[in-house]
């Protein structure tokens, strides 16, 4: 099974492993729930080196991805990220993705690491139509941290060249990170501040313990799913496949359909805009203690309307909250509806997403 | 964490205390340690009867639902009210206060010692 650069120094911190999308990654150190308040409290430290990292350049570069990805890339300022998806024909998600431009002709394009060569096939593939454009996978060449939490910007100052309050949310810029070449961006999937950090790979050992001992708390995959969840965030393969249309996963603001030019989906997806949705994501809260997870099934009374996608025992709100696939109809914030608990059902109600938001 | 000698153990990863016809039942510091941090633990009624092998609670993680099997057959004669108002004294003492249920059993099946479980969990 594939490891980041990292594997080592997790395994000295003491981590627990779990496969994560065919890869060998921290699923937590000591305590997932203090690693999930470290971030929502202070600071924490994620490796994320599994997600892929690609390319795209030339001087066709921006009418490429404005054709492969359903968003306007072009319109994207040097600079700048813009979160994007990348579907098939019939409109389908292949993917979630952060696109940052880096200049007027270079692309950089974060995938999940299970879709990593779905996306890099499905741009290779895409750009054979499209003139002068390079799309390299330079995934094996990068770690990539991120930092997430109140203090984390604070923090990761101490250690780079580069003023951070300059960068707002949702934009990149490079610097120098305990003197090491980086894209600092100031993106995340927790709900809080912070920056992901892209380093060579032969450098992240030097960056990530240079970052803990700033006194930033290490922290694994489960309390990264417990943050995204709270923060409303989907997670590919739960709320998000090849089956599921950004329509129904609440996502319909990222396509672009008003734009003149064609990219892939598009006819698709603007039939799938003016169809009614047979069911949609939503939010869902309950009371006590007892968590609705993923795969059980969602009823009113007696009959089955949806599946539950994510769910956990919210470690910020104290109560269950979960994502689920439910009947259009059952789907208006205030619905009630029963999610069957391995033989019990809990009631639990439709609220609007997130279940989170930090105070600015 | 080592596991202590003077327990008993199933392949479900639950250790047993023998006191006289009573058995205080627990998960061990490896299930504990796998399952991570413990939020909430469902567990037998005082004065149900638990069968061998057979489900009799659960004990939820953040990320994960652990079963509690029993290991006896027998009578829930307590179950541990610290546990339930606080799950994490799993993780914190899975081999002391994060006990689960006491049980009075008439016969007793064939557990597996300390070294055994030793073995089962690649420790020792």
């Amino acid at each position: 099974m594939p490891q980041t650069p990292l594997h080592a120094e997790h395994a000295r911190l003491g981590a627990s492993f779990t496969d994560f999308g065919g890869w060998d990654m921290p699923v937590r150190y000591s305590s997932d729930l203090a690693e999930h308040e470290a971030v929502r409290n202070s600071a924490g430290l994620f490796d994320i080196s599994h997600m892929a990292e690609i390319f795209v350049s030339g001087p066709q570069a921006a009418s490429f991805l404005d054709y492969a990805l359903v968003i306007q890339s072009s319109a994207i300022a040097i600079g700048k990220a813009k979160y994007a998806l990348i579907c098939n024909a019939q409109g389908g998600i292949i993917d979630d993705l952060i696109v940052y431009r880096l200049a007027d002709d270079e692309f950089l394009v974060i995938a999940n690491a299970g879709n990593r060569h779905a996306v890099v096939h499905a741009l290779k593939e895409r750009a054979i139509f499209q003139g002068f454009v390079g799309v390299e996978d330079k995934s094996d060449d990068f770690a990539l941290l991120a930092l997430q939490g109140p203090l984390a910007t604070e923090l990761l100052q101490q250690v780079v060249d580069t003023d951070l309050s300059a960068l707002p949310y949702y934009s990149i810029a490079r610097g120098k990170v305990s003197s090491v070449d980086a894209f600092l961006c100031r993106t995340g999937y927790t709900g809080e501040d912070g920056f992901e950090v892209m380093v060579p790979a032969a450098d992240a050992v030097k960056i990530f313990n240079s970052l803990l001992e700033l006194g930033i708390t290490p922290c694994g995959l489960a309390s990264r799913d417990t943050l995204r969840l709270e923060a409303g965030m989907p997670l590919y393969g739960h709320e998000l496949n090849l089956e599921i249309n950004p329509y129904q996963a609440g996502l319909g603001r990222v396509v672009k359909l008003e734009r003149d030019d064609d990219f892939v989906g598009k006819s698709a997806l603007a039939a799938l805009a003016q169809k009614a949705q047979d069911s949609v994501l939503v939010g869902l809260v309950g009371s006590g203690k007892r968590a609705a997870r993923a795969d059980y099934e969602v009823f009113s009374s007696d009959t089955l309307i949806g599946k539950v996608t994510s769910g956990a025992l919210s470690p910020t709100l104290g109560y269950p909250v979960a994502m689920a696939y439910v009947s259009k109809q059952f789907s208006d914030v205030g619905s009630e509806v029963e999610v069957d608990i391995r033989g019990t059902r809990l009631a639990m109600t439709v609220v609007k997403l997130p279940f989170y938001k930090r105070s600015k | 964490m080592s596991n202590p000698t003077n327990l008993h153990y199933t392949k479900e990863h639950e250790w047993v205390a023998i006191e006289g016809d009573v058995a205080t039942i627990g998960i061990t510091a490896y299930a504990a340690e796998k399952l991570g941090d413990v939020v909430f633990v469902d567990l037998p009624k005082v004065g149900s009867s638990t069968t061998y092998m057979k489900i009799c609670g659960e004990i939820e993680s953040t990320k994960s639902v652990g079963e509690l099997y029993a290991p006896l057959d027998g009578e829930v004669i307590e179950i541990n009210s610290v546990v339930v108002d606080a799950p994490e004294t799993v993780n914190s003492d899975p081999f002391g206060s994060g006990w689960l249920i006491k049980v009075r059993f008439s016969s007793l099946p064939e557990l597996m010692t300390a070294s055994e479980y030793d073995a089962l969990t690649g420790e020792g």
